[in-house]
């Protein structure tokens, strides 16, 4: 085990450059360090200057996206030794706007987020007096995955479809309508569909299925699309006939 | 500095931000209400919460159990009158969740399905598997993106409370993305910041999580009550401070020594049976413990780490099928964070620090002492948690109160008053030019350059060493010495980051500065409650003092900055104190 390891860490500070830079940092390596752990020494030993999002530490906030070595990671879950002799490349999460250093701006990915109605959409809203909606495990259990998204958007970066066509509504938005649209309790999956399969929405996917891959919370946009598009094409054949 | 205005600005868009903010539209649509929060909502640290929310739903249940299970809980520093519109109000609350859509775990047949939690003599927590906090604060956050009348501030940092007149008429801001500096004004102003665990080195609670509004409240003149009661939960993995919910005991896990023993036998926690057995051993109250990890390291029988002591949490026996099926995401932070796996192998745990019973004093509606200033969920003391808060009360807790405060917030919002004055923007500007010249333009100290992580590590030290689980006065009336002396170094503390542009070291001061503030409050108030109650365990003074101390504490910021600490009585309505058993 080596005393250390060097992060090639991304740097961009607009209002001092006009392109990003490489800064190599030499960290103590630590079996039980994630690369988080890594970046918040240095910021408080080394250089407060450098700016990235963190929160929970626990793979539930959703903050702490980058790219290592080339791929979209939580960096709160990503050891430091999986990439050992080093050195670490880390660098703003890809296909997005960067604010500065390892900041992205998601700010698209959070009008796309509202456009597919992502909240229950009934006819009759039931009182509240009348009780729970029933809802047996196996209905839970029939969006349950879907429902899992921390919005890392981790499976952006991963998508090259978004990539070349940054209007694409991508996978974490479809995913999310699909929740809804599989909750027996829920009414707008023709809502939905309106949105989610226009020029901008599912078709543009070419099932690459990075989106799952890149998932780290098992939550399969890539199967969520495809799914829309089976129902998709199913409707269109109804419309036929 | 750029100027905007709303009628009721939430400060914090977490479970009890969020709620309060549906709350207030749907009492008076046409107000215009907005959420503004350093990070995206949805990144809040409700997402954290594991195991559940508390609510009266089953037939064998009553209120008057959930009352005096959060009563017993509290050692009887709850309000009572708070306590009851508490439980009466909390299914309601978990019901509109479920027509919001939130996955509530179910029984076979559809219903919500509940299950036991440490404290309670009755099952009523309700889960969404061990993802509670998770699949609530997106259910609410997704439902706010329904309201086109609520405005939001993401990533915004509100450094200042503007207050004229004697009432609370808006906020100063950082936009992070560009460093721009923004005045909002508001007629109400509600904090839903959440708590300030980051005090302490050892906790569950998020980066984020650094008292925020507490700060903003007392140094705005609002008193902070019972900021001596600070939670530790039993269960936390060392290194990271992750919670490993109390549901794994609930299912049926054991703590372990290193003997193997299942040591809470030792403490007047009840006798071990092979199931778990509601308010007895494993499903104690978080309090006591954590009280007896203490006990067992004194007495050598726990294990020692790099990271200091732990005990075992053992759940093996429940098998791979209950763990996969119930504790899903225990099974996951142990093999990613810990690297462990629970199916087949002990989990280290400690006690880490987890929740602020205290926080800033509103009444039964959130609204504090200060005129237009309200508060709810951990940011806030009602108090409902007392000096021990029982598991599963804290995410009902903000769904209830978020949403009284909300509504009272839109009422006291809806009263005709007159335009933020002149005074008001003088006060904003003054606060754009502490920030653009006393941090940020700052290139030297007088008194040499301090670092932020050095003031932020020695403040840790202090506060686990005298505000931990066991305090006493000599260490405590040190630890007030030394916090004073770190406030004045932080007069020294010079940035390495002058930009503008997403300037995270200078959040980080600001946080530091106001958990400085906090750290006092705790200390001073854990000094002066001469008793042992709860969380408040003094070696030298052992023993509950109804006499005297049936009281909350309220702490006032002093214009020197060291908290005055005065005492309000308790309401008591039908539960008088009583002795807390478990085990029986």
């Amino acid at each position: 085990m080596p005393d250390t390891v060097t992060l090639a860490v991304t740097r961009y500070r607009p209002e001092k450059e006009s392109e990003p830079t490489v800064q190599n940092y030499e960290v103590p390596f630590r079996k039980d360090w994630v690369v988080l752990d890594a970046l918040n020494h240095i910021k408080d030993k080394l250089d407060g200057s450098l700016s990235y999002r963190w929160s929970c530490r626990m793979g539930v906030c959703g903050s702490c996206g980058m790219m290592v070595n080339g791929t979209p990671k939580l960096t709160c879950a990503t050891f430091l030794s999986s990439f050992l002799p080093g050195p670490v490349r880390v660098e703003p999460l890809r296909y997005f706007p960067v604010v500065r250093d390892l900041v992205v701006d998601i700010s698209d990915f959070m009008r796309k987020l509202k456009k597919v109605k992502p909240w229950l959409i009934r006819a009759n809203d039931k009182p509240l007096s009348d009780g729970e909606h029933l809802q047996t495990p196996e209905q839970l259990d029939n969006y349950k995955r879907f429902s899992m998204c921390i919005n890392c958007t981790l499976c952006y970066a991963a998508c090259p479809v978004y990539g070349l066509e940054p209007s694409f509504i991508g996978p974490a938005a479809i995913a999310l309508a699909q929740r809804y649209n599989r909750d027996s309790r829920d009414e707008g999956w023709a809502q939905r569909m309106e949105i989610v399969s226009d020029p901008d929405g599912m078709w543009q996917c070419t099932f690459v299925g990075e989106c799952t891959k890149a998932c780290p919370k098992d939550v399969d946009p890539a199967g969520a699309i495809q799914q829309y598009k089976l129902s998709g094409v199913a409707d269109w054949l109804k419309s036929l006939f | 500095m750029e100027i905007s205005s709303c009628d009721v600005l939430i400060v914090g868009g977490g479970g009890a931000g969020l709620r309060a903010a549906i709350a207030a539209v749907e009492a008076i649509p046409q107000l215009r209400v907005a959420v503004i929060s350093k990070v995206y909502p949805m990144r809040s640290h409700t997402v954290s919460a594991e195991g559940g929310a508390a609510a009266v739903i089953k037939p064998a249940d009553s209120l008057d159990e959930h009352a005096y299970d959060t009563i017993s809980g509290g050692d009887w520093l709850c309000d009572q009158d708070a306590v009851e519109a508490f439980v009466k109000e909390a299914p309601a609350e978990m019901l509109q969740l479920e027509h919001w859509g939130c996955p509530w775990s179910r029984e076979p047949d559809g219903h919500i399905a509940v299950r036991p939690f440490g404290g309670m003599k009755v099952e009523r927590t309700w889960f969404a598997a061990d993802k509670t906090g998770f699949h609530m604060l997106h259910t609410l956050f997704q439902t706010t993106l329904k309201y086109e009348s609520i405005q939001r501030y993401d990533e915004c940092f509100v450094t200042k409370l503007l207050v004229d007149d004697g009432r609370c008429q808006g906020v100063v801001a950082v936009e992070l993305a560009t460093g721009k500096i923004l005045a909002i004004t508001a007629k109400a102003v509600i904090l839903a910041t959440g708590g300030c665990g980051r005090v302490f080195p050892f906790t569950t609670n998020a980066n984020i999580k650094n008292g925020d509004g507490m700060a903003l409240a007392y140094r705005a003149g609002a008193p902070l009550k019972d900021m001596e009661f600070v939670q530790y939960h039993p269960t936390g993995l060392p290194f990271t401070g992750i919670l490993i919910t109390e549901a794994a005991r609930a299912e049926g896990g054991w703590l372990l020594n290193k003997d193997g023993y299942r040591y809470l036998q030792d403490y007047d926690l009840g006798k071990p049976e092979p199931k778990p057995v509601l308010r007895s051993m494993e499903l104690g109250p978080r309090d006591r413990l954590s009280q007896a990890f203490v006990k067992e390291q004194e007495k050598g029988r726990t294990l020692e780490g790099p990271y200091g002591h732990y005990v075992h949490l053992d759940i093996r026996h429940l098998g791979a099928k209950v763990i996969d099926r119930k504790l899903p995401f225990v099974r996951e932070l142990c093999l990613k964070y810990q690297n462990i796996d629970p199916v087949k192998e002990m989990i280290p745990v400690r006690p880490v620090v987890h929740y602020m019973m205290g926080g800033i004093s509103t009444d039964l509606h959130g609204a504090t002492p200060l005129r237009g200033l309200f508060a709810a969920g951990e940011a806030a003391c009602v108090s409902i948690n007392g000096a021990n808060r029982l598991g599963s009360n804290s995410l009902t807790e903000c769904l209830v109160f978020g949403a009284r405060a909300g509504k009272a917030a839109a009422a006291f919002a809806s009263n005709s008053m007159p335009e933020p004055g002149r005074a008001v923007f003088a006060q904003a500007r003054d606060e754009q030019n502490r920030l653009e010249n006393d941090l940020l333009g700052k290139t030297d100290g007088s008194g040499g350059k301090e670092r932020i992580s050095t003031l932020r590590e020695e403040m840790a030290r202090i506060t686990e060493a005298s505000a931990g689980i066991y305090r006493s006065g000599a260490v405590l009336e040190r630890a007030a010495a030394n916090l004073r002396t770190l406030q004045e170094r932080f007069g020294n503390v010079v940035l390495d980051d002058h930009a503008y542009t997403f300037n995270t070291e200078l959040t980080s001061a600001l946080e530091l500065s106001y958990m400085l503030d906090l750290a006092e409050a705790i200390v001073h108030s854990a000094l002066a409650r001469t008793e042992s109650r709860g969380s408040h365990q003094r070696t030298d003074f052992p023993v509950r003092d109804d006499r005297k101390f049936l009281a909350h504490s309220l702490a006032f910021r002093t214009p020197d900055g060291t908290p005055r600490i005065d005492y309000l009585p308790v309401t008591i309505t039908r539960w008088p104190p009583g002795k807390r058993v478990y085990g029986k």
